[in-house]
C-alpha cells in the first residue's frame, strides 16, 4: 500500500542558509529514498530562489527544509512567498531542525504543513509525507 | 567429592575465569545490544588478561602519555574552563565575555556568526537572517577591536573558532592587538583553522581544497616565527563526531588531519619541532562514558608514537596531544530539556577522566535555541561541581589500569590504524577527502545510529522511551532582529570612513601574492586589515584567483 504511494512521491530536501549542519538532511534524504521516494537533495548553502527553482524544475510533491542556524523565521517566509509568486500551491512544505516551539505556530500560519524538531522519528516523517501527499497523488 | 569447584555448593566461591564463565552462563542476561554508542561489542567482564603491556599504559607526563600529557595533571592545575560564546554584534559579545571573565572563566572562546564563518560580509545576499545569530558578526578590524575592548589580550588567552577564513580573522586579531599596543609575540590562544574537517564534516568552506591548504600553511609558517605563543591550528574531531561519526572515526580522521598538517609544514621546510608543540586538538565528549575516555587515551598514544617515530620529532613537547573538549551537542534532546544537564555532566566527567586541558559544557536549552544566560551559568557550574566537589581531581588518571578502559583504549587505537591504512591506500587524507571517503563513512555511521534509535534498540530518554506529556516549556533566548540592522550600519560606517584607494591597493597586492606560489600571504592580509578591507572583500578577492568549492554530497 504505502510503497505504491511512496514510489510516486518526489521530495526536495533542501538546506537553505549558510550553516553546514547537513547530518539531519542527509539522513532524511536517505530514509525517504529507502522508503521508495524520489529524493532530490540540493546540497548546502542554497538561496530561497535556488530552492524554489529546484522545486519547480523537479515537479516536487513535497519539500523538506532543514535549518539549524536560527534563520528559519527569515528563510521560511521568503521561500513560501516565492512559491506563491511562482503560482506553486500544491507542494507540501515541511521544516526540520532546531526550531523553538514559540516559532512553530507562526510557521504553520505561513502554510508549513509540519515542523520536525530534534528527536523526530524517521518513520513519522515518512508516514506524514505519504499521508499528506498520498491523498492528492493519483495512484 | 568432585575435584572441580561446584559453583552452587554452599560456601564455594568461583576462583578462576572459567569458573566465573560457567556461573555467568547460567545467569539470565538482559536483551542487548551490549555495544558502545559506536557499535563496538562489549564483553560482560574484563580481567587482567585484557590488559596491554605495562609499557603501553606508562606514567603521566611520560611516553606514550596514555595516562596524561603532564606529570601532575589536575594535581598541579585544573583544566581551563572555556565556554564558547558569541552572538549579536561585537558589543553584545564583548559584554558576554566580560560576564564570563567575572564569573571565573579563565580563557575566552569566540563563536562567529555564519556569514563570518563563510567569508561573507553582513550585507551579502546570503547573510540575510543569519547576522549575529549563531555567533558574533565580525566584518572588519573595527568589529574585532570592539569585541576585545577593555579586555587585556596580552594576558587572557583567546580561542577563535573559525576555519576557512582563519588567516583573515587572525590578521584582524593581530591588528586589533597592535592597536592595544600588544605585539603578536605576546598573544596567546588558538585559532581553529582546521580546514580538512570542513570538507569532511562542518562544511564551511571558501576555496577549493588545495589553495585552502596553502593558506593554512602560510598562516602556520608565519605563526611559527612571529606569533610563537599562538596555537595556529586546533585539529578538530568535534564536528566530525557531531556529523554522525563513530568514536573510532572521530579519532582516526582527526589524527590523520593533524598528521597531514605536520607533513605539509615539513614539506615547506619547517623543522617538526618548530611548530608541533603549538598544535592542539579538540574532541567531542559523547554520552558513552568509557568509550570517550578510551578515545582520548588512545589519541595521546597514537600522536606521541607518530610524531616521535614517523616524523622524527626529538622534542618531547611535540609528542603531547593536548586537547580541548566540548560535550556533545547532538546528544541534547528537545524533549524534557532539563535532562540535558545530566547528559552534559556525564560527558564533561568523561572529558575530565580522559585528561582534557580545557572544557566547554553545553547548555541544556541548545537543542531548542541559543542558550540563555541562566542555562550558560548552569553549564559553567557543572564544571565547577566536577572540579571542586566530586574528588575526581585528587589523583591522576584514576581509571588507568582499569581492565575495561585499557582494553577499549587498545581497541580504538587498532581501529584508528585500520583507517590510517585505508586513507593511505587512497593517497593520503587530502585525496581521501576529494574522493569523499571520510564523508561517506560518516554518513553511513550516522544513518545506522539513527536507524537503531528509531527501532528503539538504542534508548534515548524522553525521545524513544520514558516520554512525559507535561513537558514544561522553557524560556529560550530570542535574538533581537534589530541586531542585523545595527551590524549593517556598523559596516556601512566603516565603508564610508575608510580610504577606499588604500583598500583597493592592499587587495591588489594580496591577489598578486595569491597568484604566485611561494609567497606567504600573511603580511598582505595584515595590510588589508589595517586598511579596513572587510572580510567579505578579502575572501572575494582571493576567490577571483582561486575559485570556489563545489561539493558532491554523499548520503
Amino acid at each position: 500500500m504505502q510503497s505504491a504511494f511512496a514510489g510516486k512521491l518526489r521530495v526536495v530536501v533542501a538546506k537553505p542558509g549558510l550553516d553546514g549542519h547537513d547530518r539531519g538532511a542527509k539522513i532524511i534524504a536517505r530514509a525517504l529514498r529507502d522508503a521508495g521516494m524520489e529524493v532530490i537533495y540540493t546540497g548546502l548553502h542554497q538561496t530561497p530562489e535556488q530552492i524554489v527553482e529546484t522545486v519547480i524544475q523537479e515537479d516536487a510533491d513535497a519539500i523538506g527544509l532543514s535549518i539549524l542556524s536560527g534563520a528559519h523565521m527569515t528563510l521560511v517566509p521568503r521561500i513560501v512567498e516565492l512559491l506563491e509568486e511562482q503560482g506553486v500551491d500544491d507542494v507540501i512544505v515541511t521544516v526540520g531542525g532546531t526550531i523553538p516551539s514559540h516559532d512553530i505556530p507562526e510557521l504553520k500560519r505561513l502554510g508549513v504543513a509540519a515542523v520536525f524538531t530534534p528527536g523526530a522519528v524517521l518513520r513519522d516523517i515518512i508516514d506524514f509525507l505519504v499521508q499528506s501527499t498520498g491523498e492528492r497523488t493519483p495512484v | 567429592m568432585s575435584s572441580t569447584v561446584n559453583p552452587h555448593a554452599p560456601g564455594a566461591m568461583p576462583t578462576t575465569h572459567e569458573d566465573w564463565l560457567a556461573v555467568y552462563g547460567l545467569s539470565p542476561e538482559r536483551d542487548g545490544p551490549f555495544t558502545t554508542l559506536s557499535g563496538e561489542m562489549v564483553k560482560p567482564l574484563y580481567t587482567e588478561a585484557d590488559l596491554p603491556d605495562q609499557a603501553a599504559i606508562g606514567l603521566p607526563g611520560m611516553y606514550p602519555f596514555t595516562r596524561g600529557v603532564y606529570p601532575s595533571m589536575y594535581r598541579g592545575r585544573l583544566w581551563t574552563v572555556r565556554q564558547f560564546a558569541g552572538f549579536g554584534t561585537a558589543e553584545e559579545t564583548n559584554e558576554r565575555f566580560r560576564y564570563l571573565l567575572d564569573h571565573g572563566q579563565q580563557g575566552l572562546s569566540t563563536a562567529f556568526d555564519m556569514p563570518s564563518l563563510m567569508g561573507h560580509d553582513s550585507d551579502h545576499a546570503l547573510s540575510l537572517g543569519e547576522v549575529g545569530r549563531e555567533g558574533v558578526a565580525v566584518d572588519t578590524i573595527d568589529d574585532m577591536q570592539t569585541l576585545f575592548a577593555g579586555i587585556d589580550v596580552g594576558t587572557v588567552s583567546v580561542s577563535m573558532t573559525i576555519n576557512a577564513p582563519a588567516a583573515i580573522m587572525l590578521a584582524f586579531y593581530v591588528v586589533a592587538a597592535e592597536r592595544q599596543g600588544i605585539a603578536p609575540e605576546h598573544l596567546s590562544g588558538t585559532i581553529q583553522a582546521d580546514i580538512l574537517k570542513e570538507y569532511i564534516a562542518q562544511k564551511e568552506w571558501c576555496f577549493p581544497i588545495d589553495p585552502a591548504m596553502r593558506l593554512l600553511g602560510d598562516m602556520v609558517q608565519w605563526c611559527s616565527t612571529d606569533m610563537p605563543r599562538w596555537h595556529p591550528v586546533s585539529i578538530s574531531g568535534y564536528h566530525i563526531r557531531e556529523a554522525g561519526s563513530t568514536a573510532a572515526q572521530e579519532l582516526a580522521f582527526t589524527l590523520k588531519d593533524g598528521l597531514t598538517y605536520v607533513e605539509q609544514a615539513i614539506e615547506r621546510g619547517l623543522d617538526v619541532d618548530d611548530f608541533a608543540p603549538r598544535l592542539s586538538f579538540f574532541f567531542n565528549a559523547q554520552i558513552d562514558f568509557f568509550e570517550e575516555i578510551a578515545k582520548y587515551r588512545a589519541a595521546r598514544r597514537i600522536w606521541a608514537r607518530e610524531l616521535r617515530d614517523t616524523y622524527g620529532s626529538r622534542n618531547p613537547k611535540s609528542w603531547l596531544m593536548r586537547f580541548h573538549t566540548q560535550t556533545a551537542g547532538v546528544s541534547l534532546t528537545a524533549q524534557q530539556p532539563l535532562n540535558n544537564i545530566t547528559r552534559t555532566a556525564i560527558e564533561a566527567l568523561a572529558g575530565v577522566l580522559g585528561g582534557t586541558q580545557s572544557l566547554h559544557t553545553n547548555s541544556y536549552d541548545e537543542a531548542l535555541a541559543l542558550p540563555t544566560e541562566e542555562a550558560v551559568r548552569i553549564a559553567l557550574r557543572t564544571q565547577q561541581v566536577i572540579a571542586h566537589e566530586t574528588g575526581v581531581t585528587n589523583t591522576i588518571d584514576p581509571l588507568g589500569g582499569s581492565y575495561f578502559v585499557e582494553s577499549l583504549t587498545d581497541r580504538l587505537e587498532e581501529l584508528a590504524y585500520d583507517y590510517f591504512r585505508r586513507i593511505d591506500d587512497l593517497g593520503g587524507m587530502v585525496e581521501a577527502v576529494k574522493q569523499n571517503f571520510p564523508q561517506g563513512e560518516i554518513a553511513d555511521a550516522s544513518y545506522a545510529l539513527q536507524a537503531e534509535i528509531d527501532a528503539g534498540e538504542r534508548v534515548v530518554v524522553g525521545v524513544n522511551r520514558f516520554h512525559s506529556d507535561d513537558d514544561a516549556e522553557i524560556q529560550t533566548l530570542r535574538i533581537d532582529p534589530a541586531i542585523e540592522r545595527k551590524q549593517l550600519d556598523r559596516l556601512q560606517g566603516v565603508r564610508d570612513r575608510r580610504d577606499s584607494t588604500a583598500v583597493e591597493a592592499t587587495l591588489t597586492d594580496l591577489c598578486a601574492g595569491a597568484a604566485r606560489a611561494g609567497t606567504n600571504l600573511m603580511p598582505a592580509l595584515l595590510q588589508c586589515a589595517r586598511a579596513h578591507a572587510s572580510e567579505g572583500e578579502i575572501i572575494a578577492a582571493l576567490q577571483d584567483v582561486w575559485g570556489v568549492y563545489l561539493e558532491t554530497p554523499v548520503y
